[in-house]
Parts: structure tokens; sequence; C-alpha cells
């Protein structure tokens, strides 16, 4: 199956819907990204700073108690955690600031949720002498603080945005009027696989390191392709990245997995791909949280980078066309899956990640013994200790307190 | 094509003026209310009048119609209500005057296309301006509107291409919506220098009267752009005007630019 790119199509879903100051900005986004793509130069060096500086390829690791545990299919993991920054965000972020540096941009702005795009983005601006500002809800400020600081360690601004429900919706709203104004020296680096034409597939482009790094990294643990991958989706840069190389692998089954938040019912979730209707959002049309009105609605995750009322437009053409399967977990599954992770395989998931590990059991299982499961461990945890500890922490196993 | 605009706009002309459009937000600070506004904005002189229909995400506006949304909303106002309550009242007021419905695109989609033009078209709407809407995206709604009667006003931007720019404007419908500086709504101090060449520009392209918008707040700015363009739009000054001091404030503001558009 085909994804259809070349007018920012995917199916019904994507398109450009901006003010028109942005319009030529967008074309000329798209224009500079098709002759860097065609630049056999440009592709080395972001390789050559993905292996130097963010230490690619991750590893493919076996999940061997988790495996055991679930009792079903042999568990893998795609360690994006491992990844410099500590998530899969900075592949991204490495090649738009590349782009942008191309283009002869002279500063970055970005906007972030969890915090884990705006961290990858100061890097990236770090690492090629570029200033940079962040755009990041301040309910995201408070309850992300250890991302804020490094941030502004690595020398961006980050500017709270007070605006609506003072999350990533409205960090990204910012992040567009800021770029309206100053569009002619400034390149918006988009960290979901979501936005206006060309960024979808952009970011899709730069995060589908992921999925060819597993093609290869599974042939030679398993002998074959994974029987089914699975990822979080929030924005869906994670998701797409995994997922997409293995689109026309139709043996391949492909998950995304949601956050349900307080539970379906609750209207307090950030399920857009489960229960959004079409809508516009931050420049395309894609599946999106909203009243009858067309009034956006305000979403709601343990997780800041779930916490998000769209979907990339690519990711509601997979889901809609039924190419992949889109699951459902709770904050309490995720929090759950967080100390199953932590104990049985030595790894602090992210929360976001901790969303997909919360249906492993079940897709294990559903796979059946014999069969391979690659969850991808999108990132590192550290950053959300505070709001996981502050719920308490279970006791330690096998040892008196 | 409504015809009404560009009757206004003959109106205007023939009386030595340029047009005056101005905006406020349907709703704010609740629906009967707003109706004193939009009525205010005509008494006062506007010429055609943008009624703002609130959304929740809107990115092409500055804080002063961001406050003006979410006071708007947290009334009760929807795009329904604003047909219901607000264009019919305001028609029956100030029957002469030209409303346009001025939204995001999501608003207008989530009523359903044809359904919006339809009612609309009933209640007495002349146009709509859609700032999330650019040409590219904008095809079958538009024809939606062309055969319902109601016109799409374009907008055209400082950083659109000259060539592209005559395009949005030898096509358009009603006016076009020249946006003045590169970035949200709202009051500006200055506005750029070659502002009145793209308006020239523009205006030569044109087979409908051009207007310019955003930053333009004062008398002055008024009488400079009115040599270049058929029209300005008043929006957020106007919005905090009336938010702070009542439909009377948005009156005499009104009243003031007016005089800066007499030629």
């Amino acid at each position: 199956m085909s994804t259809q790119t070349a007018t920012g199509r995917f199916g019904r879903f994507g398109g450009r819907y901006v003010p028109e100051t942005l319009v030529p900005a967008l074309l000329e986004l798209e224009e500079a990204y098709a002759a860097a793509r065609a630049d056999p130069t440009f592709d080395a060096e972001v390789a050559r700073v993905l292996r130097e500086f963010v230490g690619r390829p991750t590893t493919l690791t076996p999940a061997r108690r988790l495996t055991e545990a679930w009792g079903g299919a042999e568990v893998w993991l795609k360690r994006e955690d491992l990844a410099h920054t500590g998530a899969h965000k900075i592949n991204n972020t490495v090649g738009q600031v590349l782009l942008a540096r191309r283009m002869g941009k002279k500063r970055i702005i970005a906007e972030t949720g969890a915090g884990q795009h705006g961290v990858a983005t100061a890097t990236a601006c770090a690492l090629f002498g570029l200033p940079c500002e962040v755009f990041m809800g301040a309910l995201d400020v408070e309850r992300q603080a250890l991302n804020v600081f490094r941030m502004r360690a690595l020398g961006a601004v980050v500017r709270p945005v007070e605006s609506g429900s003072r999350t990533l919706k409205d960090a990204m709203n910012e992040a567009m009027r800021t770029w309206v104004s100053q569009v002619s020296d400034t390149h918006y680096v988009i960290g979901s696989a979501a936005g206006p034409h060309p960024y979808p597939t952009v970011v899709r482009d730069f995060q589908s390191i992921i999925g060819t790094e597993l093609r290869t990294q599974a042939q030679a643990a398993f002998g074959k392709l994974p029987d089914a991958i699975v990822a979080c989706v929030g924005g869906g840069s994670n998701a797409m990245g995994v997922l997409h190389p293995f689109i026309a692998d139709a043996g391949v089954r492909l998950i995304g997995v949601e956050a349900g938040g307080h539970g379906l019912d609750s209207g307090q979730h950030g399920a857009s791909l489960t229960l959004g209707t079409e809508g516009v959002l931050h420049g395309s049309r894609s599946l999106v949280l909203q009243d009858a009105d067309g009034q956006i609605q305000e979403a709601h995750s343990i997780s800041a980078g779930l916490d998000y009322p769209g979907v990339g437009p690519e990711l509601a053409h997979l889901a809609k066309t039924g190419r992949m399967e889109v699951r459902t977990a709770t904050d309490d599954e995720a929090l759950a899956a967080f100390y199953e992770v932590a104990r049985m395989e030595g790894i602090l998931p992210a929360l976001e990640t901790s969303h997909a590990f919360a249906r492993g059991r079940e897709l294990a299982r559903e796979l059946g013994k014999g069969k391979y499961l690659v969850i991808n461990c999108s990132g590192r945890g550290d950053k959300d200790v505070a709001t996981i500890s502050a719920r308490g922490v279970p006791p330690a196993v096998g040892v008196k307190a | 094509m409504s015809g009404e605009i560009a009757k206004a706009f003959a109106r205007a002309e023939a009386r030595g003026e340029g047009a005056l459009v101005a905006y406020a937000m349907a709703g704010d600070p609740d629906l009967p209310r707003s109706v004193d506004v939009f009525t205010a904005l005509v008494e006062g002189g506007a010429d055609i009048v943008e009624v703002g229909v609130a959304f929740s995400d809107p990115i092409a506006d500055g804080p002063v119609i961001q406050g003006a949304a979410e006071r708007a909303l947290k009334a009760g106002s929807t795009l329904r209500r604003v047909l219901d309550e607000v264009v019919p009242e305001v028609r029956r007021r100030c029957p002469e005057t030209p409303l346009v419905i001025m939204t995001y695109v999501n608003v207008i989609m989530a009523f359903g296309e044809e359904r919006f033009a339809k009612l609309a078209k009933e209640r007495g709407v002349a146009g709509a301006i859609l700032p999330d809407l650019p040409p590219e995206e904008s095809a079958s709604l538009r024809a939606t509107f062309d055969a319902a009667g109601v016109d799409l006003v374009p907008l055209c931007a400082p950083t659109t291409p000259p060539a592209r720019a005559e395009a949005i404007a030898k096509d358009a419908r009603g006016f076009v919506y020249c946006v003045s500086v590169a970035g949200v709504t709202g009051m500006r101090a200055q506005l750029p220098p070659d502002l009145s060449q793209r308006l020239d520009l523009v205006r030569r392209a044109a087979s409908v009267p051009i207007v310019a918008g955003f930053g333009i707040s004062t008398e002055e700015q008024a009488r400079t752009l009115s040599a270049h363009a058929d029209g300005v739009v008043v929006g957020s000054a106007l919005v905090r005007a009336a938010h702070a001091e009542g439909p009377d404030a948005a009156r005499a503001l009104c009243a003031n630019i007016k005089r800066g558009l007499k030629r």
C-alpha cells in the first residue's frame, strides 16, 4: 500500500491550512527539502551526525524477562531511549536544523510538549551554533522541570505559553504566530509528524531511520521481519518513524497506542485516532478531538507528549484504512507498565513509551509463541520522575525495607 | 457574488471616502451585547462589518482578539447562535451594511460547508473571511460559496510573491484583504515602508476593491493608506475599545478613523 505524498495529502488527510503569510515559507521549505534530499552530501552529513553525535544505530534489545512473564511472542525493544538526549526526537531535529542552515535561516523556533523535542532542538542548535527559542505550555513547564532546565542549559530560551489549555496545542499555536512574524529568517522545527505540508513528510522521513535500522537488525537478530511493531501515538513522530518503512510489508502488523487518560468514557484522554473526528488543526486536516461546533477540546494524558488533541495526517490515513491498528492505554495502565519495564528489564521508559508497553502483554499473547513483537522504546523516563514519584513508589522486591 | 459588498464600496467612493471595514467579536461580552457593538460600528461610520466567530485555536490572531475569542466561547458563542441571534438583529438595525463572517476553516467544516453557505445567505451574510484557508485549499469551499452567493474573500500577505499576489487579486470575490504586516492581528505603531507599493500592485491586478488590514488603529494610518487602498480593516483596536469602555468607545474610534479616510 502506498501513501500519497506528492501533494501533501494522505488520502483525505493532510494539506496546508495556514495563513497566507506562511504559504511562501512552506513552499520554500518544500523545495529546499526536495533539493537537499536529491543532494547526496546532505544525506551523508545527516548520517554522519546521527552516527558520531546521536550514537546511531540504536540497539535492538531482547526483553527476555518480559517475554517470559507475558508468555507469548518474543519481545524485542528498539532502543530510541539510548539516542543522545534520551528519545527519538533528535533524529528529526538534527535533520531539520541542518536543512535550516542549508536554507540560510538565522534562527530556530520550536514547540514542545514533554520537552523532549525542545531539548532535542536546543541540542541541535547548540551543535550547529544557531539561536533557539522553544514555546512550551505553562502547565508542561511546571510538570517537566528537568527538560526546561536542560533547554536553558543548552542556551535556548523557553517561552511559557499561558493561553488555552497551557499545553502542547497552545505551544504550537504560539510558535506558529511567532513564525508568521519572523518567517523570512526563521525556521520552525516541528517535532510531530503533524502540521502543514511538507512537515508531516519531512518529520516522517527523518524519523524513518528508526524503522530502517529495525529492518536490518531484525533480520540479523531473528532472521525475519517482526510479526508486529507497536509504538505510542501522540502527534505521531516515533510511530511514523518506526512503522513507515514496514507499510508495504503486509505480514507485519502495525499498532499504535494512544493516551486513554482517565478512560475513553471520561472525556479526558488524548485518543484522536480512536474518538476524533475530521477537522483542521495546526495546518492539516486530520482526526481531531473537537466538539460539535468545531472547537478543539483539551486533551488529557499523564504524559505531556501524548497530551494533544490532534494527530499527524498520515497516521489518520493509516488508521482509517486499517493498515494500522489503534489501541489505547490509560494513565494507570501506563504507570503500571512503567514499573513493570523498570523492574523486569532495567529500563525506565518515558511515560509516553509506557503506553506502548501497556499493550505489550496482550499483543504478545495474541501473537503467540514463535512470533516476534517489537516495541518502540521511544524515550527514557528520567524527565517523568517527578510526575511518577508524586504518586508513590511501589515497595522493593525481595529486599527488606 | 453578493453585489452588496461592491455597492458598499461604491457608496463610500461616491462620498469621497475610503471604506471602513470594522471588526468585532460576536459574543463578546455576550451575544446580545455584541449586537450593540456591531450597531455602534455602523453608527460610527463602518461601511462593512466583519462578524468574528470565535475559534479555540486562532493562530492568525494576536492577544486582543484571542482574549475576545476566549470571552465569546465562555459566553456560549457558536457559529449557529451567531447566525441565529446576532446576524439577523444586526441586519434589522443596519440593513444597508454588508456583513462578512470572519472565522477559521474548522468552524465552517464542523458546521458543514454547504449548510453554512445556505444558512448564511438566508440570514443576510454577504461574505466570509477564513485566514487559515489559502488559495490551494479553497477551491471546493469557494465553489460552494459561489453557488450560494456568499463571497469568499481572499487574503494576500506581505510575503506573497508578486505573481501569486496578482493571481489572488484577479480571481478575488468581494474584496482583497491585504495583510499589511507579516504577523498576527493587533495594533502596530509602524506599518512597513513598502506597504503602499504592495497595495498598488494588488490594486492594479484586482477585479474588486482592495483593503489593508492588520495593525491599523489610528486616523493617521488610515489617511496614509487611503491613497493606496479602497479601504482599511480595523479589528483589534475596536475590540479593545469595546471591551474596555463599551460600544460608545468603538463608535467614537470608527468615526475617528473615518475622518482619516476622507479623500
